[in-house]
């Protein structure tokens, strides 16, 4: 039986159908789709799978960590830059091991179309010393999750599955099969506590199993070789979605090695080294492969790739680079047109943010050397025009921290806009510093009610942001609550200038639901009285 | 035989929806589909579109390659002049008439006209003013695709019309029949 699914459905199917017990992921795009198809699928539902979005990557990870010990198939979502806030617990389940199988999926976004950076997750699987793998179609994104999981618990260790922004989110249809089982609890009678003792026979053992996990890789299904032409020498090794853009380039014609699964089948690479007079490597992302390949055959060998410039050093691959590298590229008909102007994204009229920005501009307007530290949503687009007001964005709850840092030095005023899901994400403990070292700045938690720039999921503290600042010493005088409407204007203003003024921590939480989301309960709820009747 | 299409337009335009009716089609008419699309901005007004790509063969890559698309379909002028890298010489521009203003630097919608009268196919009609004609104007989209309908070739018009209603169908028949009238509206112009 066909369906069509996007790459995230294909693999949110494929964990379902591998008999998941639970997803625990916090929203990213190009990740998000997965979680939220497990939420709403049918069989997912009956069987009652743990889906509920957690505060941040790392909580995300570690409580798949302890549904495996207890002995049943876990999956942790999240975008590349996820890895970056769960790496502690995901670098050391590598050490633990696990008992159920655990598959990590990190979507990368190559172009940052939707993140700060571009970082190549299958580096994380190479540092953590685990299996990684790569679909390069929405098929394969089905096939590969009970070969993960499988994979896993043969291991006994995570296995990484990455895909990209232009697999998770393209639509394709998928031959799916008949759904396992879950697996029983089972809890785990092994120590996975990380004293050194304990740990250095736990990382022994981690090393003893990487010629099996390089095993693995050279006997998957999903590696695999295509001879073509007998004229062309040249080898290509082409990873994930690569393999598509190759195969559109040159069809039937080329010397492949298809590259799905990780560690880098080493002796696969020799021979098509080997049989061939130079190596053009198509990987969606960074050069990971392409170095790797350079320790392999060493400096004499011809390699081509990102850091030859055979293809772009940044940005995604699209079928017309890789064609260029392969020499058939067929440039543009027409030229681009004169007079399109570019059209960014923009805080919906009648958003909440635009009127803390407002509010915030208008005040800090009488204070010559002010700072507003920026976060990442909705409001990230408070830096564009007409607001301008952001000096800074970096990453999750840095907006708070950079805050206080840059107050430290003696910067005032010194002031942070962060919204409701990214506080609890990780806004809280530096708000908990802020509040220990009496730092003089002033915190705007935008609270709207959601994690709105991802689609609008529950957000982790809603009603719990008060209670969660007077919990972490903000004193309570210092806890202002506003409701931005541009009839509220005197009062806002106002507030935030008695804030900005008291030297020590405030915060201050503007709260007016997410008109998106308000929108999509009012209908939900007309929906539901028409049921009813 | 294959149609690569791009579908763009501004976030909130609909092209979504078009995308799954042709997909609806083209899957139920055992053709082989891919179709990439952006996520994100659809709800803050920035620019989306859609790769779709339908053939009787195996397809490879989900982007369209330079100089292939087939078709562009487009619910606003300026977007529809976005993607002219991706239009094959032999491609056809299907692009609503009305500018959707919601930037500063807006170009003059003299100049878009000028640039689409001198591509070698283009239709281009005022879809919102038919869709209100027929009192529906959330059905602008359709009638869009009604335009666009018969340059895709490799579906037939009567398929369009079936998949309009498979996937509008769990709307309740006053939509369904509302987007039918739309894309058989459409179907009209575009053969004047």
């Amino acid at each position: 039986m066909k369906r069509l699914l996007l790459g995230d459905e294909a693999i949110a199917l494929g964990a379902i159908h591998a008999g998941l017990s639970g997803v625990y992921a916090y929203p990213g795009t190009p990740s998000t789709e997965i979680t939220e198809f497990i939420q709403a699928d049918p069989l997912a539902r009956q069987r009652g799978i743990h889906s509920r979005w957690c505060s941040n990557e790392k909580t995300a990870m570690e409580a798949a960590l302890g549904m495996s010990y207890a002995g049943k198939r876990a999956l942790v979502c999240m975008k590349h830059v996820g890895m970056n806030v769960c790496a502690d617990a995901f670098v050391n389940s590598a050490i633990t091991g696990v008992h159920g199988g655990l598959v990590v999926l990190a979507a990368d976004d190559p172009s940052m179309h939707s993140s700060q950076n571009e970082q190549d997750s299958r580096f994380y699987a190479k540092f953590a010393m685990v299996p990684a793998m790569e679909p390069s179609s929405q098929q394969e994104a089905y096939d590969m999750m009970a070969a993960a999981f499988e994979l896993s618990e043969t291991l006994r260790e995570p296995v990484v599955m990455r895909v990209v922004t232009r697999l998770a989110h393209s639509r394709a249809a998928v031959e799916i099969t008949e759904p396992m089982n879950e697996k029983p609890l089972d809890v785990c009678t092994e120590r996975w506590v990380l004293l050194p003792g304990i740990a250095r026979k736990r990382y022994d053992s981690l090393i003893e199993k990487q010629p099996l996990m390089e095993q693995a890789a050279a006997q998957s299904p999903y590696n695999r070789r295509e001879t073509g032409a007998a004229g062309s020498k040249l080898g290509i090794v082409a990873c994930g979605i690569a393999y598509n853009y190759v195969k559109e380039a040159i069809g039937e014609g080329g010397n492949i090695l298809k590259v799905s699964q990780y560690p880098l089948p080493a002796d696969e690479i020799r021979r098509l080294a080997d049989e061939n007079e130079a190596i053009l490597v198509a990987e969606d992302g960074q050069p990971v492969v392409e170095e790797q390949i350079r320790g392999i055959l060493g400096a004499g060998y011809p390699l081509k790739g990102r850091l030859t410039g055979h293809l772009p050093r940044t940005g995604e691959l699209t079928p017309d680079n890789v064609a260029q590298a392969l020499g058939v590229s067929t440039a543009p008909t027409f030229p681009s047109a004169q007079h399109v102007a570019a059209r960014p994204p923009q805080l919906c009229q009648g958003c909440g943010h635009r009127d803390v920005y407002t509010a915030l501009n208008q005040v800090l307007a009488s204070y010559p050397d002010y700072r507003i530290f920026g976060d990442i949503g909705c409001y990230t687009l408070g830096a564009l025009p007409p607001f301008k007001a952001l000096a800074s964005c970096v990453d999750m709850g840095a907006s708070i921290t950079m805050a206080k840092g840059a107050a430290d030095a003696g910067l005032f005023p010194s002031v942070a806009v962060i919204g409701d899901s990214t506080f609890t994400h990780s806004g809280m403990t530096g708000l908990l510093d802020a509040v220990n070292d009496r730092s003089n700045i002033t915190v705007v938690i935008s609270d709207n009610l959601t994690t709105g720039m991802t689609g609008g999921q529950d957000s982790a503290g809603t009603h719990k942001l008060e209670a969660i600042c007077l919990g972490l010493g903000v004193e309570p005088e210092h806890v202002r609550t506003v409701v931005p409407l541009p009839k509220n204007m005197p009062e806002i203003t106002r507030i935030l200038k008695e804030e900005i003024d008291y030297p020590g921590v405030s915060v201050i939480i503007p709260r007016r639901e997410c008109i998106q989301t308000a929108a999509r309960h009012a209908r939900e709820a007309r929906k539901q009285k028409e049921e009813n009747k | 035989m294959k149609k690569d299409i791009i579908l763009c337009g501004v976030g909130g335009q609909g092209i979504l929806s078009i995308a799954t009716v042709i997909g609806e089609a083209a899957t139920r008419n055992g053709l082989c589909l891919k179709q990439a699309e952006v996520h994100g901005m659809s709800q803050r007004g920035g620019d989306v579109q859609s790769h779709l790509r339908l053939s009787t063969d195996e397809i490879w890559s989900d982007l369209i390659p330079h100089a292939s698309a087939d078709l562009v379909i487009s619910m606003e002028p300026m977007e529809s002049l976005r993607y002219l890298a991706w239009l094959s010489a032999n491609g056809t521009v299907v692009t609503s008439s009305k500018p959707f203003v919601n930037i500063p630097d807006y170009p003059d919608a003299e100049l878009l006209e000028g640039e689409l009268a001198a591509l070698p196919s283009v239709v281009s009609l005022d879809i919102e003013q038919i869709a209100r004609d027929l009192s529906s104007p959330r059905s602008a989209n359709m009638v869009l695709l009604g335009m666009a309908a018969p340059y895709i070739g490799i579906l037939q018009i009567e398929q369009l019309r079936d998949a309009i209603i498979t996937v509008f169908s769990r709307k309740g028949q006053a939509v369904v029949d509302a987007n039918l009238k739309a894309f058989d509206a459409g179907v009209a112009a575009a053969s004047k």
